[in-house]
């Protein structure tokens, strides 16, 4: 096909379509040529089959773009149908190690064999309008090199923050103690966003539990500033409104020093040594009793509890 | 005046807060949506029945409370701290979670407030549920 | 980047009245629970919602709320805009203090609105009116699976 106009961008628009047509005609073989190529190669370690189906795939997407004339469009809409493959791709090297430069490399190399296959395709795969369609491929294939980088950047910061919320949930266990006994053993810092879990657990847990008392330990919270504390008496005011006792456990003798040090005012927060004493507290107060420690707790709380 | 299975009156739609005498307690169900008025009807109502009925407990079953927000939440301290006054105790009982954590968040701890699980916890901690089903399973 | 048309779109809602009031949480609850707001985060929007109208209605004589879903960036939140022509706030830094109150409630409208939301803004003018925007935003990451 030849046009007459010398504009080039125009000319641009012709290359890119025979560079479509070319994609379409020769994807079975680019395929093959992809799932040879390294990274396609080591995503793909189970089977050979996956990673031409795969490769056929990127190269009908490339067709589109192609087709639809704008090659250097990383928000073509043709890349839609390829875009989480390729961010699954691109994560799945991250997990093995390699880094972004290694990936951009190795989107790269898929250029070459591509650009063998379209030379072959013309007589004089160096006359002019054979090179027209090398270039519109190299800048297809650079837009390519883009949206994979674009796609993993954005994958993987939302792994990221997905992990965040499922460690939070994972360092938060709730247990049930013992019948209308729950407790969280606090491991960790404590920050805002963590407090927050920890409350939302805690008291769905008191009312799947039918919980009348709720420890939260902190033996193995480093250390407790006024911020930490801050959360914990939300939490024990929480639990109250729901009906539940909150008692905090685990404050260790360091810590103990620094909250008076700081001038922290813990007010009426129930406080015990260790988780045991803390459930021994609760076991007493429901009549339930389990040794010489409960029963120091009993006589304790039958002092307190007369009015 | 408030008949003796009566209701509180309220305003607006014509919902109404239902108040139901069990025993020597009044239960008291919050359900959804409570405008302004209504909360301040209700305030009068539960105190006039304390005053007639001689009830010892209040309880306020909030567990079909979608917010509390510090009007509602002014209005149920001063439901308890009226019938404190007049000798009956008021427990709140089914505060959702959700409703618990904002509430802490507001400022708002109502700490003067007796709460419970669910009403029949209240009922338990006001001793005025029935003896025979004393203590946890 | 393509994205589904929301069906949430923004909102004016007069507050002239405690039923206005009631309508008012319920859209909002309805809008941060279409922009995906877990039960918490809309618990609390409502919340600072209500305390919000609440002060347009009986401190500035009635207004209007204006209900504006934001999902254009990658997070999804909700705006809301509260505005009176009423005589407006005096000493905004009392007004933001925690136990103050001109209106006999427990003084914890605007400040504890504040903490229940991500971004907090006043703009008053005295004898011309007052204009709160509170701004929230859904957790950037849905739950992973519901149910795991």
């Amino acid at each position: 096909m030849s046009v007459s106009v010398s504009d080039e961008n125009a000319e641009q628009e012709p290359a890119a379509q025979q560079v479509s047509a070319f994609l379409e005609r020769r994807r079975e073989q680019i395929a093959q040529r992809w799932a040879d190529a390294a990274l396609f190669r080591t995503v793909f370690t189970v089977s050979r089959d996956e990673a031409v189906e795969a490769g056929r795939a990127v190269a009908a997407a490339l067709a589109a773009v192609a087709a639809a004339g704008r090659p250097d469009d990383i928000r073509a809409s043709g890349f839609e149908a390829v875009r989480d493959q390729l961010g699954r791709m691109a994560a799945s090297r991250a997990r093995t190690g390699a880094d972004a430069d290694r990936i951009a490399d190795e989107v790269a190399a898929l250029r070459e064999p591509v650009t063998d296959l379209l030379r072959a395709e013309f007589p004089d795969p160096y006359a002019p309008e054979a090179q027209e369609c090398v270039v519109a491929l190299t800048v297809l294939m650079g837009t390519l090199r883009l949206v994979v980088m674009e796609t993993a950047v954005s994958a993987s910061e939302e792994l990221i923050a997905r992990q965040r919320e499922q460690l939070h949930e994972v360092a938060t266990p709730v247990i049930k103690l013992w019948e209308s006994t729950v407790a969280v053993p606090l491991i960790g810092t404590l920050d805002s966003a963590r407090s927050q879990v920890v409350m939302e657990s805690l008291l769905n847990a008191i009312v799947a539990e039918r919980a009348r008392y709720a420890i939260l330990d902190i033996t193995g919270v480093p250390t407790v500033d006024s911020l930490v504390a801050q959360h914990l008496m939300k939490t024990v005011a929480a639990a109250r409104l729901m009906g539940a006792e909150c008692i905090v456990s685990g404050i260790r003798p360091a810590i103990a020093q620094t909250i008076v040090h700081l001038g922290i005012d813990l007010g009426t927060v129930l406080t015990r040594g260790s988780l045991a004493d803390a459930l021994a507290y609760a076991l007493s107060r429901q009549g339930v009793g389990i040794g010489p420690v409960a029963a120091a707790e009993a006589a304790l709380t039958a002092d307190a509890g007369a009015r | 005046m408030t008949g003796a299975a009566g209701t509180g009156p309220a305003g607006g739609h014509g919902f109404t807060v239902p108040v139901l005498q069990l025993g020597d307690v009044l239960l008291v169900t919050l359900q959804g949506e409570l405008h302004d008025g209504m909360a301040e009807q209700l305030q009068q109502d539960v105190t006039d029945r304390i005053s007639h009925t001689r009830v010892t407990g209040v309880v306020i079953d909030i567990s079909g409370v979608e917010i509390v927000d510090s009007f509602l939440g002014r209005v149920l301290a001063e439901i308890a701290a009226g019938a404190d006054l007049l000798a009956a105790r008021t427990v709140l009982a089914g505060m959702r979670p959700a409703v618990a954590i904002t509430l802490v968040e507001l400022g708002l701890t109502l700490p003067g407030l007796r709460t419970a699980l669910d009403v029949e916890r209240a009922m338990e901690l006001l001793g005025a549920a029935s003896r025979q089903g004393e203590g946890s399973p | 980047m393509m994205r589904a048309a929301r069906h949430a779109a923004p909102a004016t809602l007069p507050i002239g009245s405690d039923a206005d009031l009631a309508w008012v949480r319920q859209q909002v609850r309805q809008t941060a629970a279409e922009l995906g707001f877990g039960l918490v985060q809309q618990t609390k929007l409502v919340t600072a919602a209500s305390e919000l109208a609440r002060n347009t209605l009986v401190h500035g004589g009635g207004g209007q709320v204006r209900i504006i879903p934001l999902d254009s960036g990658p997070s999804r939140g909700l705006r809301l805009s509260f505005v009176d022509t009423g005589p407006g706030i005096r000493d905004l830094e009392q007004a933001m203090t925690d136990g103050y109150t001109s209106g006999g409630g427990l003084g914890l409208g605007m400040s504890g609105s504040k903490r229940l939301v991500h971004e907090f803004e006043v703009d008053t003018r005295p004898g011309e009116g007052t204009t709160v925007t509170v701004t929230a935003w859904a957790t950037a990451v849905p739950p992973s699976r519901p149910g795991s």
